[in-house]
């Protein structure tokens, strides 16, 4: 029986392997060879001139505050969703995966309708001295945006399975909610946090149309690392900008390892 | 990751529970609802509220405009062509990960989320390098819409696969067994035993796959060239957000939203049906 | 049986009517924290907009190099610039124009075509007489011209060997471009100055739009597009050629003898600090104006042009958005790029639909 079906399966894998070769390894390996075409010295200087290295920095902190944000609202919307029952419920849910129906460039174009000077609250802080687009804030509400999902999706599953047996029990005993939301809950749940950490980082890194479109592109002020590649794609520097997907790639795959990891430690 | 399709979550029914104790779900709601609205709603809001900022009218003029309809045509067309893609080859590459057994198995199981890790401006320019106009393998695909084919395969990579993985891990393998015991061969098996149990998962996948198709932006951008015959949605829009049309814009991205949510759901209701007439 | 323990009916059941008293405490709760949140948010844009800040420059794509590199280090020199900071923003002109317009931060802006300036003159950011002092507010000229690869192997010389059969074209969209949108007036021209009624002048522009290639969203990324390789021919500012050749690309470029005459204004914001004012005054100067001529660009001061003249000569046939054959930008906006009637919007629809 297996015998018969060898030939069958060495098709199979090398037509999947090969397609994935062609769609992911060979491309990766390309950016590689670009970025040191030129030698390493000049890959090297490309990418540590003081507007690169804020780009950097700039995604580095935008992608902090949105995890922080993001995982905070995560568990609390989770539990929120498994552990009680509103009306409403099914609504929120299906807000939550919004951002995964939605295109970047859309939720930058939201945000500019929103607080461009035209907009409804444009006015309001405008007048007021406070810049939400063309800074930070509107590039960090951009990110918050296209990553919310992803701590929410991951702890709602884990929730489910661990059950409240144990929560319950800590109650009798007599413990608070933050007590058993700590010494219990949080236990229980933290592989599957750290998972739904590692891809709202993974995503907020890479974001870039709703960035693009709320940036503003001041250099060494509103750059992140993705349009800094973009810009710098279009200024000759091309060196730069595959060296910059070179290690934007290179935490990419560092993501990938993180993720597995916490998979592992999810399913055990 | 693990890619989940609005609807197909099997939820069991929560208990009455006294957790958390008094308070905290009455705040949290009002937190969630707050964090919500900041972050999601009023934004829609202001987009929807500027789509129609001409009336209806204005609306069905923008989404009619020739160019509108060519730019969604095409990324619905493209999209499909993705969706079909990925079914058929993230299945394929789903079942070699867990049915056959190679060397270097694990390395390229992890490999399969690198799309999903990687910013989308690294990945189209990526491509670029490769298929593009110095290709060094000779095949030029930049500026075409092959080239965008290519480049929302490459973003969309781990959707089917990630959804038919798990499914398939937990498939009991004796009612394989059973059918090539009674003569089955191994495409009737696959069509009678195997392909219904995957189904679901598959389904979910493509959803998800076709809804981050639609709206892919960042990896599509440098390929496409920005010609009018391969200007999909997404780029149209951001030409439309550059010369200044708001409200065109504005129109597009509803209708594109729309589309994502109503195939999100619609899936989802299938997956499900398909789950309990299964059972 | 599925009770929900959050309904408001149980809730006051079992706090035995503390309930009510409580909901509004925690609504109020929530208030405060929602706001909290988004004070919190907006705390930390709030950017010094006085006169101790940096001069906000943004400008279009293309001059980023001379800017960077040779105007604000000089103007730093100055007395006036002494201890200038600058932050600068770069981008596609309409892109930069709507930017500002919706908020960015600027106090000079620098765009390649005079309907960006407008859009911030109606939206009040600028004041309306920007343009009044000897050079129109004006800073650089420079003229289309057609980039070729290195010894012009598909011998490109005329606006008539771009819609050969074979010849493929890059330039930018017109829709995000303010270069395009001069290559495109610059075709049509040339087109009328050579005698062509405007309709067979139209009928150009359409074949000429159907041997582009690519249609990058800015100037600078169509110069890379072509750099990489793609297409026969780049439509493109003699100033952006000049910058590929120094780079070390392998591109020639030919001026074509009709062709236009790119004129890009820059001015002040309403609110800009002296300083900023400086510096636009400075770009004036003999001496920027000479660093303008250095970077590739025409300069608009007389003395200065004349010296650097072998650098740029005069084609035979150039003519400017304002001579009849054109009739100045806010015909040439409305009859040609109106993003729905516009003649080039309607061109582009064909071919976004017949080939669709």
């Amino acid at each position: 029986m297996t015998a018969k079906r060898r030939p069958g399966r060495y098709g199979l894998r090398f037509v999947a392997l090969g397609y994935l070769a062609m769609l992911l390894l060979i491309p990766i390996g390309m950016i590689s060879y670009r970025a040191f075409e030129h030698g390493f010295a000049a890959a090297r200087s490309s990418v540590t001139t003081p507007d690169a290295l804020h780009a950097f920095y700039m995604t580095i902190v935008i992608a902090v505050i949105a995890v922080v944000a993001n995982t905070i609202f995560g568990v609390g919307c989770a539990l929120l969703l498994v552990r009680s029952n509103f009306r409403g419920k099914a609504l929120l849910n299906a807000i939550i995966d919004v951002p995964f129906a939605i295109s970047p460039v859309v939720v930058g174009l939201s945000l500019l309708l929103l607080y461009g000077r035209t907009g409804w609250f444009g006015d309001v802080f405008l007048n007021n001295g406070i810049q939400i687009l063309f800074a930070m804030p509107g590039m960090v509400l951009a990110t918050i945006f296209v990553s919310l999902p992803f701590v929410v999706r991951e702890v709602v599953p884990v929730l489910h399975e661990i059950g409240d047996e144990q929560e319950q029990a800590a109650e009798t005993l007599g413990a608070n909610w933050w007590q058993t939301f700590r010494r219990i809950t949080l236990p229980a749940i933290r592989w599957g946090v750290a998972y739904g950490v590692v891809l709202t980082t993974a995503r907020a890194l890479g974001e870039f149309g709703a960035v693009a479109v709320v940036s503003g592109r001041i250099s060494g002020q509103t750059e992140t690392a993705t349009l800094w590649v973009a810009r710098e794609f279009g200024q000759f520097n091309t060196t730069g900008a595959y060296t910059a997907s070179l290690v934007l790639a290179l935490i990419a795959v560092a993501t990938l390892l993180a993720m597995n990891l916490f998979k592992r430690k999810e399913a055990s | 990751m693990t890619p989940v399709a609005p609807g197909a979550r099997a939820e069991a029914p929560p208990r009455p529970v006294a957790w958390p104790r008094l308070g905290g779900a009455a705040l949290g709601r009002g937190l969630v609802t707050a964090y919500l609205s900041l972050i999601v709603l009023i934004p829609i809001a202001a987009l929807v509220a500027q789509s129609i900022d001409g009336g209806l009218d204005g609306f069905w003029t923008a989404v009619t405009s020739p160019l509108a309809v060519s730019a969604l045509k095409l990324t619905l067309i493209s999209s499909a062509i993705v969706v079909a893609v990925n079914v058929v080859m993230g299945t394929a590459i789903a079942w070699v990960l867990v049915r056959d057994n190679f060397p270097g198995k694990a390395i390229v199981n992890s490999v399969i989320d690198l799309p999903f890790a990687l910013p989308t401006i690294v990945a189209g320019i990526t491509l670029l390098a490769l298929y593009g106009t110095n290709s060094p393998v000779g095949i030029d695909i930049a500026f075409t819409r092959v080239g965008i084919v290519v480049a929302l395969l490459f973003v969309t990579l781990p959707f089917v696969v990630r959804a038919v993985q798990p499914v398939l891990l937990e498939l009991d393998q004796e009612m394989e067994e059973a059918a090539a015991s009674l003569g089955a061969g191994p495409l009737t098996t696959f069509r009678r035993i195997i392909f219904p149990n995957l189904a679901p998962a598959i389904l979910a996948g493509a959803a998800l796959a076709f809804a981050r198709a639609i709206g892919e932006f960042g990896s599509v951008l440098l390929i496409s060239g920005n010609l009018p015959k391969t200007q999909v949605a997404s780029l149209f829009i951001y030409a439309q957000i550059q010369s200044g049309n708001d409200t065109g814009a504005a129109a597009v991205s509803v209708t594109l939203l729309l589309i994502a949510l109503v195939v999100l759901l619609v899936i989802g209701r299938l997956t499900h049906w398909t789950l309990r007439h299964d059972r | 049986m599925r009770t929900s323990f959050w309904k408001p009916e149980n809730l006051a059941s079992r706090t035995a009517g503390g309930g009510s008293r409580r909901r509004v405490g925690r609504l109020a709760l929530v208030t405060a924290l929602s706001v909290a949140v988004g004070v919190g948010v907006a705390a930390c844009g709030s950017s010094s907009s006085d006169s101790g800040g940096p001069i906000n420059l943004v400008a279009y794509s293309t001059p980023e190099t001379v800017y960077d590199k040779q105007l604000i280090p000089a103007f730093q020199k100055t007395s006036e610039g002494d201890g200038a900071k600058f932050s600068t923003s770069f981008g596609p002109s309409g892109d930069q124009s709507r930017a500002v317009a919706a908020g960015q931060p600027a106090d000079v802006v620098h765009l390649s075509i005079e309907p960006d300036m407008q859009n911030l003159v109606d939206a009040g950011l600028v004041d309306s007489n920007w343009d009044q002092n000897q050079y129109h507010g004006i800073v650089q000229d420079s003229v289309v011209v057609f980039v070729v690869r290195k010894g012009n192997p598909k011998n490109i010389q005329t606006w008539d060997d771009l819609i050969k059969p074979g010849v493929e074209v890059v330039t930018p969209n017109v829709f995000s471009s303010g270069g395009a949108k001069w290559n495109i007036l610059a075709a049509y021209g040339a087109q009328i100055e050579e005698g062509k009624s405007p309709t067979q002048a139209l009928a150009f522009l359409k074949s000429l739009l159907e041997h582009a290639v690519a249609q990058p969203g800015s100037a600078g990324d169509a110069l890379t597009t072509f750099t990489s390789g793609k297409g026969d021919v780049l439509l493109s500012y003699e100033s952006d050629a000049i910058e590929a050749q120094r780079a070390g690309e392998d591109v020639e470029y030919v001026i074509p003898d009709d062709t236009i005459l790119i004129e890009t204004p820059a001015a002040t914001t309403t609110d800009a600090s002296t300083q900023a004012q400086d510096f636009l005054k400075f770009l004036w100067t003999p001496q920027a104006q000479q660093l303008w001529a250095d970077g590739g660009y025409r300069p608009v001061n007389k003395s200065v042009l004349d010296k650097n003249k072998d650098k740029f000569p005069d084609p035979p046939g150039l003519f400017t958005v304002n001579d009849p054959s054109i009739g100045g930008w806010e015909k040439a906006n409305t009859d040609f790029f109106d993003p729905t009637n516009g003649s080039v919007a309607k061109i582009e629809e064909n071919l976004g639909v017949s080939t669709g």
